[in-house]
């Protein structure tokens, strides 16, 4: 196990202090619920923003479950992230009345004004872009979610001003 | 209690405040004594009214009148000509506007609610709301006047089914989990509402969470559970919230926890949040999610009656099942069988999208029709086009057409029909969607939804997903018609859960009535609703043409030349077929061919 921590990169969040004692809290807080691996993995993708490698190595021993198990539940479930994102989160909704709205088109424009592909982060590591699965706000759609905030009836037209709002934002 | 005729809301916000805010509250008792009204006008703090940057402000109570921006001086005039007189003060008087809320307004033509009767009326964080308006009372009369047995019996009478699609009769299924040996047994209620279109149980969790919790303390009663997990989707983090919040005022209140209203009954619950899966709303799945584990669905029976969470007996219904029930129990079962068609009781809540004037959430009785919904309830296809078809039940379900539009509505009906009741999203199409787009999109979800775990849905619905796209790519080639038919049928017949076997549901329905668009398609390599982008492009109109470069200033290839104040031309090699210059063109002047 030394060998192993030996290689956990520096900037993982294992080796922040702050994150690193996060982590310790929402484990401790819910080791002894059943199900535990679910609502540590939900917290920590929560408070963290992902769960790298060594966080589900670390997460695993710690619950004493074996290690694919918790693999297996990070890789099946989408909100949980492997790799860190942007400052900024962009995800468009991928509901059948946002479809219809015509989201694909803003993720188009969207894509063009930053140069980078949904999934990506833009190099300064301000913006990432998602898609998501409906977000229940169909009635404004199309719906775009920019961090936690739900910004309905969007025009691509108008789109790069939104982007332009959140690059803006500190 | 003393009565007040009138109450007058002061904002005591820190803005009102410096204002003088407390000053404006102090003359206002100082006068309303001096007139000797003070024992008819009660006086109130609150927070933010409105606009404090132009405070102070208050409002008046029962007309509803808004004042802003008086002094202290105004105070004995106000007090005068308002409370003695009965004149409102127009000088401070505030335009007040009304909340416009676009997914669930006032009552509809048509719409009765039951499970929305709440929704936007009480304050969801606020359990003493609910209780003023009959709120934990279908509780206190299950404990404390009926058995188990009576309150199943009532349940089953009223004919209510599960909502969140199957149409499954409750009262039975809590006969089912009953009737098993077993302890402890555990109640499930399923808040992953996954489908795409649909988001009634979001409102109802949101706006009146009690209702929901309460049904489901009756229903553990009645079946005999101990413990309770609400498993709600990760998107919805505003009901988990809410949830939280009415879960801990109902302990508080003693409605939950141990003896519940001083009887023998005890009976506990916690929200479990979802992580972004689609098929955890199939109930084998939702139930290992609870565990902790994969959300993967699992053959059934054992069914989760006898085998649920932690391999005990568990009852699972959804959120809008359980909303029913208190109502159910205070009203009887008589008075909700006499809403709805022969096999279908009570109401139903639809999301009504896509196309149509007024979208947004509606609670109709069962057996109404789609022309109703769409024509009446919801106004009608937008901007004078026709209407084409509407897709119910959520991604599994069918595209139904014209000629389904007078069909009452009920499961069997749309199941008939083609389609399904599916939690309730209706999404309404006109000429400008293309049916084979339509069905590529619902299986490229499905696809990526798949769990995995059974060949046909995972396998299956990859390569319908491949046709489909080839079809819509303008690749489509002569027997692609026919493999589609064949792949469809073996996912159907053979994948695991009700996701594998409904995916192919919205390809075999476009292909029954849209037939002629996917052979549009393949043989004429022609997309009829101008969807598909590699079988569309782009002309500019030269009559309608202004050359003002609007349009070739907003490509984002450059493909579009021309000389200002003369006609531009788009080169179709270059265009990549976004889009964006029908857009902007302020003429209508580039027209989409096919």
């Amino acid at each position: 196990m030394t060998n192993t921590q030996k290689q956990i990169p520096a900037n993982d969040p294992l080796n922040v202090s702050e994150q690193k004692a996060a982590i310790d809290r929402i484990i401790l807080e819910n080791k002894d619920r059943p199900g535990a691996v679910m609502l540590v993995l939900n917290e920590v993708q929560g408070t963290i923003g992902h769960v790298s490698p060594h966080m589900q190595a670390y997460i695993a021993r710690k619950l004493n479950v074996p290690l694919g198990q918790v693999h297996g539940v990070v890789t099946f479930y989408s909100f949980f992230k492997t790799r860190p994102r942007g400052k900024h989160t962009i995800k468009f909704c991928l509901g059948t009345a946002c479809y219809v709205a015509g989201v694909s088109q803003l993720i188009e424009k969207a894509k063009q004004t930053l140069h980078i592909d949904l999934g990506e982060t833009t190099p300064d590591g301000m913006i990432t872009l998602e898609e998501c699965r409906c977000v229940g706000a169909c009635s404004q759609a199309p719906v775009v979610v920019v961090n936690e905030d739900l910004l309905g009836k969007q025009r691509p037209n108008k789109f790069p001003q939104v982007i332009k709002k959140i690059q803006t934002q500190s | 209690m003393a009565f007040y005729r009138s109450h007058v809301l002061v904002c005591v916000d820190p803005e009102c405040l410096a204002k003088g805010a407390y000053e404006i509250v102090d003359a206002l008792q100082d006068e309303l004594v001096a007139q000797g009204l003070i024992d008819e006008i009660q006086v109130l703090e609150t927070s933010r009214i409105g606009k404090c940057s132009e405070g102070p402000e208050m409002m008046v109570y029962p007309e509803g009148v808004h004042y802003r921006g008086m002094s202290v001086d105004d105070i004995p005039y106000l007090v005068e000509e308002h409370f003695l007189k009965g004149r409102v003060v127009e000088r401070f008087r505030q335009e007040i506007k009304p909340v416009v809320d676009e997914e669930l307004g006032p009552l509809r033509p048509k719409e009765v609610r039951i499970v929305l009767r709440n929704c936007g009326e009480i304050d969801p964080n606020n359990i003493e709301d609910y209780l003023a308006v009959d709120g934990y009372q279908a509780l206190g009369k299950v404990l404390t006047e009926m058995t188990p047995e009576q309150v199943i019996e009532e349940v089953t009478n009223s004919g209510l089914r599960g909502r969140g699609g199957a149409g499954f009769p409750a009262g039975r299924k809590w006969a089912l989990t009953r009737g098993v040996e077993g302890s402890p047994k555990y109640m499930v209620c399923n808040a992953d509402e996954g489908d795409p279109g649909a988001f009634m149980n979001r409102r109802v969790l949101e706006g009146d969470p009690h209702s929901v919790i309460e049904g489901m303390i009756i229903g553990a009663y009645a079946v005999g559970a101990s413990y309770g997990y609400i498993y709600c989707r990760a998107e919805y983090p505003l009901a988990v919230e809410t949830l939280n919040i009415a879960i801990a005022q109902a302990r508080e209140f003693g409605f939950l926890g141990k003896n519940i209203l001083g009887t023998d009954f005890s009976f506990d619950l916690e929200v479990r949040v979802g992580a972004g899966a689609f098929v955890c709303g199939e109930e084998t799945a939702l139930m290992a999610s609870i565990m902790g584990l994969r959300g993967e669905p699992r053959p059934r029976p054992p069914f989760p009656s006898v085998k649920g969470v932690w391999g005990k007996p568990t009852n699972n219904n959804n959120v809008e099942t359980y909303a029913n029930v208190p109502q159910i129990i205070l009203k009887g079962a008589s008075w909700f069988a006499s809403m709805g068609t022969e096999r279908s009781k009570g109401t139903k809540t639809f999301t009504v999208g896509g196309n149509v004037v007024k979208p947004g959430l509606i609670e109709v009785p069962m057996g109404i029709t789609l022309r109703e919904i769409i024509f009446d309830v919801a106004g009608g296809i937008k901007d004078g086009r026709n209407f084409k078809a509407v897709q119910t039940g959520g991604p599994m379900g069918g595209c139904l057409v014209e000629k389904h539009l007078d069909l009452p509505l009920d499961y069997e009906a749309l199941t008939q029909a083609g389609s399904m009741m599916g939690s309730g999203g209706l999404v309404v199409m006109d000429e400008t969607s293309c049916m084979v787009d339509i069905a590529r999109f619902f299986m490229d979800f499905t696809q990526a939804e798949s769990c995995g775990k059974c060949t046909p849905c995972r396998v299956g619905t990859r390569r319908i997903l491949e046709i489909l796209q080839k079809i819509c790519d303008g690749q489509g080639a002569p027997g692609d018609i026919e493999r589609l038919e064949d792949l469809c049928q073996e996912v159907k017949q053979n994948s695991l859960c009700g996701l594998g076997q409904g995916a192919p549901t919205p390809v075999i329905s476009t292909l029954q009535h849209f037939r002629h668009e996917y052979e549009a398609h393949i043989y004429e390599k022609r997309c009829p609703a101008k969807v598909c982008k590699p079988l569309i492009r782009y002309e500019i109109q030269p009559s309608a043409c202004t050359g003002c470069t609007v349009c070739a200033r907003n490509c984002p290839v450059e493909a579009i030349s021309g000389e200002r104040r003369q006609v531009h031309h788009i080169d179709p090699a270059t265009c990549i077929r976004c889009g964006i210059c029908v857009q902007v063109c302020n003429f209508n002047a580039i027209e989409t061919l096919s």
